[in-house]
């Protein structure tokens, strides 16, 4: 046995064996279901096939394997902090060079922790760049969280949308519709009077027309696959484009509307090229997802979701007003998703039921988020988790 | 004090192979006139060996099959004058325009710069070489010497003060003389006198400039006049003049006429690379870079042929603006590229012209402890590559504007530049990193909804995008309204919800949650239900 390459298959766990002088053994043992002419007249081309092959072998120089022992000790990344104090703990920052992933369903608080990591970056005086697969970025929110625009690259992928339906343009303006003061958010309990009452019969009618319109959709749906793998597309090619240009203190890849089998069509090998693209570099990036797509190419896996409230999720498909009131009361104590009740009736203490204040009387204060950090490169038992609370910018 | 002269011999020749650096090896000759009665005003040696000679027609040259042939343009000998005051300029501030293949500069206190005036010499050999013109220089300690040193003598020549005469001697008495070509009237009377006066000389047998300077002053004066004297003087080396200096205008433009309209984008990058390292290197032998480029793109005019498909436009112009100034051929040729590969000509391309907006180049300095941001110019070119992926207005840095509609704001350019003051790269105040802010994720448009109320309120919600279910919670309504004095008027009811959602429902049981929290619209001048988007 001159040289043998050795590999190891971590899924079965033994080494495996392979011995170039098999080769022809292999060959020579295949060679008696062949007919004897047809090895006569094969003979001369294997000869100098044979010849020819082990010339080049003799040009190539051995593989060269490079024990384990002597591999180089890959640095511990930069960590920065990601401008969730709560977050920080738990994961010690976003590692620079390296990809992460936060992941998470709707109103799991992902672009909440996206904005605090770019205001993070841009007061550092980096910057950022966001390729938005579905042209979901809020300026307004941006600037709440304390991002600098300025230095904020927004990429917003897609197609032109369609002009929303709006009203006619010239069409004449009432008075009446400019009661409140212009631009101020204001409560106008009088509204809800104004506002034709509905049935839950008309609800369900409405829901039954639609499901009718199936075949329609199916055409929609198409449609909007065709635009998912368009999206993607640009998706990907800028963030290769943004990452070649480097420079960047933080790339964020938003794909949080994406649909969950357009974001698994993008092969690993791209996010492992990201990966090798982002790696000598002291860029963050940053992939906003629903669930984890990246496999192992990511260092820093997160997993985002409102405090578990199962138990009432199963029980209000066709909630009733008390089962509602109910229902809403447990995850607003369970879990404090932002709903706060007015002033006096906290200064109170009183446990009154939210359901009988007028809804002009409440107001979304925040969200109540739990991290789960599910892989990390730094840590060998990454599971952890924590809770955050985030406020809404009028929440003061 | 010395002057140097730079001289650009058979102008005519050199802005063509200027323009077109492909000719350099073969034969080539200008025509000037009008069809058909062209004639040829200029040839290059390799042309002259084959028996093409200025004053052929070009019915004769082209008998010649390997002579190339090139109408005399002014566009082109304007620019290759220009790029020579430009290297001129990049020497000395007193440089003098004396024709339009000559300069004039003064060396004075140019050792300390850029040493002997061998050196000086070299160097501006070399300068004008890169701008693509092959010129002779001459230094001498009075402009005149070193202009007739310059056209008499080829490549560099440094005539020592004192040694004027010797050297000048065995120039030819025609060096003395500027024979422009015959533009005009008084150009015309002013060949024809220096024609008579060479045949003069020539029948006194005086054929260079050493029998010229030893001729009697006096007898020369009673023959031939102050002029017979002005001319040995120059030919004795020993005239004395100030130079007058000139401003060469910052203008830098290049064109092309092209014999044959391009149809492809292809050929017209080959050719805007060419006048882009043109423009480039004008610019940086003034240390200027640009901020602005030009393209003007003459089309072929369709209506001369088909009256159907009259184009109204013959011009094409594309402005590319550069958020810093820049000087880079390859990066403003890929801009243009992907600009004209956005915004196609439409016709074929008869004359391209580039000019480039002189800017002063951009200065900065980098800190060890800043943190890096990205090359102006390949974020350029990161941009306009993104840009033509997804839309113009669709890259690019927000710009909040000074209203409460809800999309309020506009795409600006996006430069990353340094920042100017400290006080942004501060650390964060723990006050800043308390809490995180709640951010809204936006449906651009708002997604319609089919909204069911009960006293006013929304209890339940339908609508596309898996969005639907009963609203378990809800707050509002706020009302926002503005731009009434405007045609784009907007009125509306805001809601916050909470929403169960029956269509995630089922993963929700896998994941443990279906709740999410929506903005709810009530566009109050259209009367539809929209959902604006979601709190996550």
């Amino acid at each position: 046995m001159s040289s043998a390459v050795v590999s190891t298959s971590a899924a079965l766990g033994r080494p495996f064996v392979f011995d170039d002088e098999t080769v022809p053994e292999v060959s020579s043992s295949v060679s008696p279901h062949c007919g004897g002419q047809a090895e006569a007249q094969e003979s001369p081309i294997a000869r100098v096939l044979q010849s020819a092959i082990s010339n080049q072998k003799s040009k190539i120089p051995p593989a060269r394997v490079t024990p384990a022992s002597q591999l180089d000790i890959r640095p511990a990344p930069e960590m920065v902090s990601c401008g969730i104090p709560a977050l920080d703990a738990l994961t010690g920052g976003l590692p620079r060079g390296c990809l992460t992933e936060i992941c998470g369903p709707a109103s799991s608080g992902r672009t909440t922790v996206l904005l605090a990591a770019l205001a993070a970056a841009t007061r550092r005086g980096e910057f950022c760049a966001v390729v938005d697969a579905s042209d979901a970025l809020d300026p307004r929110s941006a600037a709440a969280v304390g991002v600098e625009l300025s230095r904020l690259l927004w990429v917003r992928c897609g197609e032109d949308p369609p002009k929303p339906p709006t009203r006619q343009k010239g069409c004449p303006i009432s008075r009446a519709s400019f009661t409140g003061k212009a631009g101020a958010r204001e409560a106008c309990p009088e509204i809800a009077e104004r506002v034709g009452v509905f049935s839950q019969a008309a609800f369900d009618f409405e829901r039954t027309r639609l499901k009718k319109n199936e075949l329609l959709e199916n055409g929609l749906k198409e449609n909007s696959a065709r635009q998912s793998e368009h999206r993607l597309e640009q998706v990907l090619r800028a963030t290769d484009l943004l990452l070649e240009s480097g420079g960047f203190g933080l790339i964020a890849l938003d794909l949080s509307d994406l649909p969950l089998q357009a974001a698994r069509r993008i092969p690993l090998a791209t996010w492992f090229r990201f990966r090798r693209a982002v790696e000598p570099t002291p860029t963050i990036l940053l992939a906003i997802e629903p669930h984890p797509i990246a496999g192992s190419c990511s260092s820093l896996l997160l997993q985002l979701a409102l405090p578990n409230s199962q138990g009432e999720t199963m029980m209000l498909d066709h909630p009733e007003p008390s089962r509602v009131a109910a229902a809403w009361e447990s995850p607003a104590r369970q879990c404090r998703v932002g709903m706060e009740k007015k002033a006096e009736s906290r200064r109170d203490g009183a446990a009154t039921d939210d359901f009988t204040h007028p809804t002009h009387a409440q107001l979304l204060t925040g969200l109540n988020i739990t991290a789960e950090l599910i892989r990390s490169r730094l840590d060998r038992k990454p599971a952890r988790s924590i809770a955050f609370v985030t406020k809404t910018a009028w929440a003061g | 004090m010395p002057f140097a002269s730079i001289y650009v011999p058979n102008f005519p020749v050199a802005a063509a192979l200027r323009a077109e650096p492909e000719l350099q090896g073969r034969a080539l000759a200008i025509l000037e006139g009008k069809p058909p009665l062209e004639q040829i005003i200029a040839v290059n040696e390799k042309a002259r060996h084959m028996g093409i000679a200025p004053g052929m027609t070009k019915a004769q040259a082209e008998l010649c099959a390997e002579l190339a042939l090139r109408p005399r343009s002014a566009l082109r000998e304007s620019a290759a004058h220009a790029a020579l005051l430009d290297c001129a300029q990049s020497f000395s501030p007193c440089v003098e325009d004396a024709a339009c293949d000559t300069a004039l500069l003064d060396l004075a206190g140019l050792e300390s710069l850029f040493g002997s005036l061998p050196e000086i010499s070299r160097a501006l050999h070399n300068r004008t070489a890169t701008l693509g013109l092959t010129a002779n220089v001459a230094v001498a300690s009075n402009p005149d010497a070193a202009m007739l040193a310059a056209r008499g003598f080829p490549g560099i020549t440094v005539i020592s003060p004192g040694k004027e005469a010797e050297q000048l001697a065995p120039l030819p008495t025609e060096v003395l003389f500027v024979t422009g070509l015959a533009e005009d009237r008084l150009q015309e009377d002013e060949n024809k006198s220096t024609a008579r006066l060479l045949e003069t000389l020539d029948r006194w047998g005086i054929r260079n400039l050493r029998g010229l300077a030893a001729l009697p002053e006096v007898s020369l004066s009673e023959r031939l006049g102050q002029e017979g004297l002005r001319l040995q003087q120059l030919a004795r080396g020993a005239a004395s003049r100030t130079l007058v200096p000139v401003e060469a205008p910052p203008i830098f433009e290049e064109a092309v006429e092209l014999e044959h309209p391009i149809v492809l984008l292809e050929p017209l990058a080959f050719l805007l690379n060419r006048l882009l390292e043109q423009i480039c290197a004008r610019l940086d032998s003034r240390t200027l870079a640009t901020q602005e480029l030009r393209l003007t793109l003459d089309l072929e005019n369709f209506s001369s042929r088909n009256q159907q498909s009259a184009i109204n436009h013959q011009q094409f112009v594309r402005t590319l603006r550069l958020p810093l100034p820049m000087l880079d051929a390859k990066v403003f040729l890929k801009l243009l590229q992907l600009d004209l590969n956005a915004h196609p000509p439409g016709a074929p391309i008869v004359k391209i012209h580039l000019a480039a907006e002189p800017a002063r180049p951009r200065s900065a300095q980098g800190g060890l402890f800043r943190p890096p941001s990205p090359e102006p110019e390949k974020l350029e070119l990161t941009l306009a590559r993104i840009a033509g992926m997804v839309g113009e207005n669709k890259v690019g840095a927000l710009e909040l504007l000074d209203t409460h509609h809800p999309e309020g704001f506009r795409m600006q350019r996006f430069v990353a530049e340094a920042p100017r003051n400290n006080e942004r790269e501060k650390a964060p105040t723990p006050t800043e990193e308390k809490s995180a802010v709640t951010a809204l994720r936006r449906f651009r448009p708002p997604l319609r909804a089919h909204v069911t109320l009960e006293n006013g309120q929304p209890t339940h919600l339908f609508c596309r995008n898996n969005i639907q279910g009963g609203v378990l919670w809800k707050a509002g309504p706020w009302r926002f309204s503005g731009d009434w004095w405007e045609h784009e008027a907007w009125s509306r009811d805001e809601w916050d919800i909470a929403l169960r959602n029956i269509a995630l429902q089922n993963n929700a049981l896998r994941n443990g949650d279906a709740l999410s929290f929506h903005r709810l619209v009530h566009d109050l001048l259209s009367g539809g239900w929209f959902v604006e988007g979601t709190y996550d």
